[in-house]
């Protein structure tokens, strides 16, 4: 058996409390670190073979269907490539990637005890949080410029010199303001439970279907406009590609059978509307996560 | 300034449940400090207030005077825990735990690399420093977690049972770690259940049961408290010894004060005068030709003590 050598002293330069990084770095340092765990992952690998799935089905649709009406009123423009197959699918990457790398960012530390490790340095809560929430964008930003890419490499091979717009880039934009509305709900569910499979799953049933059903039965039965849902506000993600902005408000009236009238009712948000929900969701939702991680017990 | 840790009122009630019930213990200057007690004594609990993994429901802890609930930064800048079996971000290494834990305690690169390889080598590591530890063993990723309480060579070590989940091997190594960590100016806080550890490593002792502190005194105390200065020895001999040899033969030997018979070839001496007493017992003993074997400390006065204080809460 080995003789155990007491440690020589580290030298400290002065005061060991002013030693320790300020809360800013400590947050980049750990979502350094907590982003390298993310590129390492499984799940990265699963985030990339889905995006790669998304992109290759595309790129079959163009390829194959290439005669087809549909597909050449889609590449008619890159206004009309890009607002379909940009804003369509950035969403549904970005609520995968959400689910993915944010849905057990909190909840993982209590399950899995990694905040036994992390919580026992000398750290803030709001900055192990922040550290986490800027990893898991980072890690998600990946995801998205993924699918950029594969949107490009279309792009350009099918619309030749107009591949990138200016359209794509407001998009774009606006696409990040999502993610950061979408990182912070998951965020909220993550800190909410302290098991990762419940915080996946309803984050997944939430933006996956939940709150597109519950926007469908509030338009249709309660004639409401739905302002406080976040995927009513990610309508705005395709308009900076339409030359015309989709009315607030449209009434559609209908003679039914015998005569009867149908009166249905649509909304769609208003640029600034959608900004508002979506920076709404992030402040409510990533505030109201980080209340609960400061108040929840590794016990 | 000298390393300290104090508990002041501190409580904890998990709904109608208290958990510990206002501790005030004040644990002052370099030395090892063992907390005892039985499984849901309240160990882990106020070892977790103290790292702020939980919240009190009254008082406070402090760390080198620091309020750990009010400044845990602050708090915890010069204290490595170690708090039941932490798990590390699976894709890391050693180092690069080792590298996050530096980075984030404010420690310099270069200074970082040469602690990390210190730290790895004396936990005996090295050899898996490239490894990614979400393959490690319970027992491996223990000892990256114990070489990451000490990287930042803190002047106060928190250690909630240590040795749990290694082997005998590792449980001994752990033990000289533990041993090899005193130093001048350090103060480690460690909670076990096993006595023989205790008595071991530390130089004093606190024993708690139901969420309070029984006592709180060095170990050599706890010995006078329960014997006043006589030492307890256990003698074997080699066949049956009679009652007549131990009245005549053992029991009237300089700084004897009591004999018990345990069995037909086992009896338990009370000796004092220390150590010089013992060994001038043993001599005479061994002159004596009585058939002695062996001649060791009985059931550790620790022991004794605690079973008893244990017992009473019962």
């Amino acid at each position: 058996m080995s003789t155990a050598i007491p440690f020589a002293p580290v030298a400290r330069g002065g005061s060991t409390l002013g030693e320790v990084p300020g809360t800013v770095q400590q947050a980049l340092l750990l979502s350094r670190y907590q982003f390298r765990d993310y590129l390492r992952s499984r799940r990265f690998i699963l985030m990339m073979i889905i995006v790669a799935a998304i992109g290759a089905i595309l790129s079959f649709v163009l390829a194959y269907f290439n005669s087809a009406a549909a597909v050449q009123g889609l590449l008619s423009s890159s206004n009309a490539f890009y607002g379909s197959a940009w804003a369509g699918g950035v969403t549904i990457v970005i609520i995968f990637a959400g689910i993915i790398f944010g849905g057990d960012a909190i909840a993982g530390e209590f399950q899995n005890k990694t905040g036994y490790f992390l919580m026992g340095l000398p750290i803030k809560r709001t900055t192990v949080y922040v550290g986490k929430f800027l990893a898991a964008l980072a890690a998600s930003l990946v995801a998205v410029f993924f699918y950029l890419a594969i949107l490009l490499a279309n792009g350009a091979y099918y619309l030749h010199g107009s591949a990138f717009p200016a359209a794509l880039g407001e998009s774009f934009l606006i696409s990040l303001l999502y993610l950061f509305a979408l990182l912070g709900s998951v965020f909220l569910f993550s800190s909410l439970f302290k098991n990762s499979l419940y915080a996946v799953l309803v984050v997944a049933v939430l933006f996956l279907f939940g709150f597109s059903l519950l926007q469908g039965i509030i338009t249709d039965l309660v004639k409401v406009e739905p302002w406080f849902i976040i995927t009513y506000a990610d309508q705005v993600i395709g308009y900076p590609f339409l030359s015309t902005l989709p009315p607030h408000v449209s009434t559609v009236t209908l003679m039914g059978a015998r005569g009867a009238i149908l009166t249905t009712t649509s909304w769609n948000p208003t640029y600034l509307e959608g900004f508002a929900i979506m920076i709404g969701y992030f402040v409510l939702t990533a505030f109201a996560g980080l209340w609960l991680f400061e108040r929840e017990e590794f016990t | 300034m000298s390393p300290s840790l104090e508990a002041v009122d501190l409580t904890k009630r998990f709904g109608t449940f208290t958990a510990l019930d206002h501790l005030n213990l004040k644990i002052d200057g370099a030395k090892c400090v063992g907390f005892l007690g039985p499984n849901g004594a309240g160990k882990t609990t106020t070892l977790k207030m103290f790292t702020d993994l939980i919240f009190p429901s009254e008082g406070e802890a402090f760390i080198n005077g620091i309020s750990v609930q009010k400044d845990r930064k602050r708090a915890l800048s010069d204290c490595g825990d170690l708090i039941e079996t932490p798990e590390i971000y699976p894709s890391l290494t050693p180092l690069e735990a080792l590298e996050m834990s530096g980075a984030l305690r404010g420690m310099r690169p270069e200074e970082i690399r040469s602690r990390s390889a210190e730290v790895l080598a004396e936990v005996k590591m090295s050899d898996w420093v490239h490894q990614k530890v979400g393959r490690f063993s319970k027992g491996m990723k223990q000892r990256v977690n114990i070489a990451a309480s000490l990287l930042s060579d803190p002047e106060v070590v928190i250690l909630d049972e240590p040795s749990t989940g290694l082997d005998p091997r590792g449980m001994a190594e752990v033990r000289n770690i533990v041993r090899g960590l005193k130093k001048e100016n350090r103060l480690i806080f460690m909670s076990s259940h096993i006595l023989s550890e205790v008595v071991d490593i530390c130089d004093e002792v606190a024993l708690i049961d139901h969420g309070k502190l029984l006592f709180y005194d060095s170990l050599s105390n706890v010995s006078k408290r329960l014997t006043g200065n006589a030492t307890s020895v256990q003698l074997s001999f080699v066949g049956p010894i009679g009652d007549d040899a131990l009245a005549s033969q053992v029991a009237t030997l300089p700084g004897v004060t009591g004999v018990t018979r345990l069995d037909a070839q086992r009896a338990k001496l009370m000796i004092t005068g220390g150590a010089a007493g013992q060994a001038q017992v043993l001599e005479r003993l061994a002159a004596a030709h009585l058939g002695l074997v062996s001649f060791e400390p009985s059931q550790s006065a620790l022991e004794e003590l605690y079973l008893q204080e244990i017992s009473k809460g019962d």
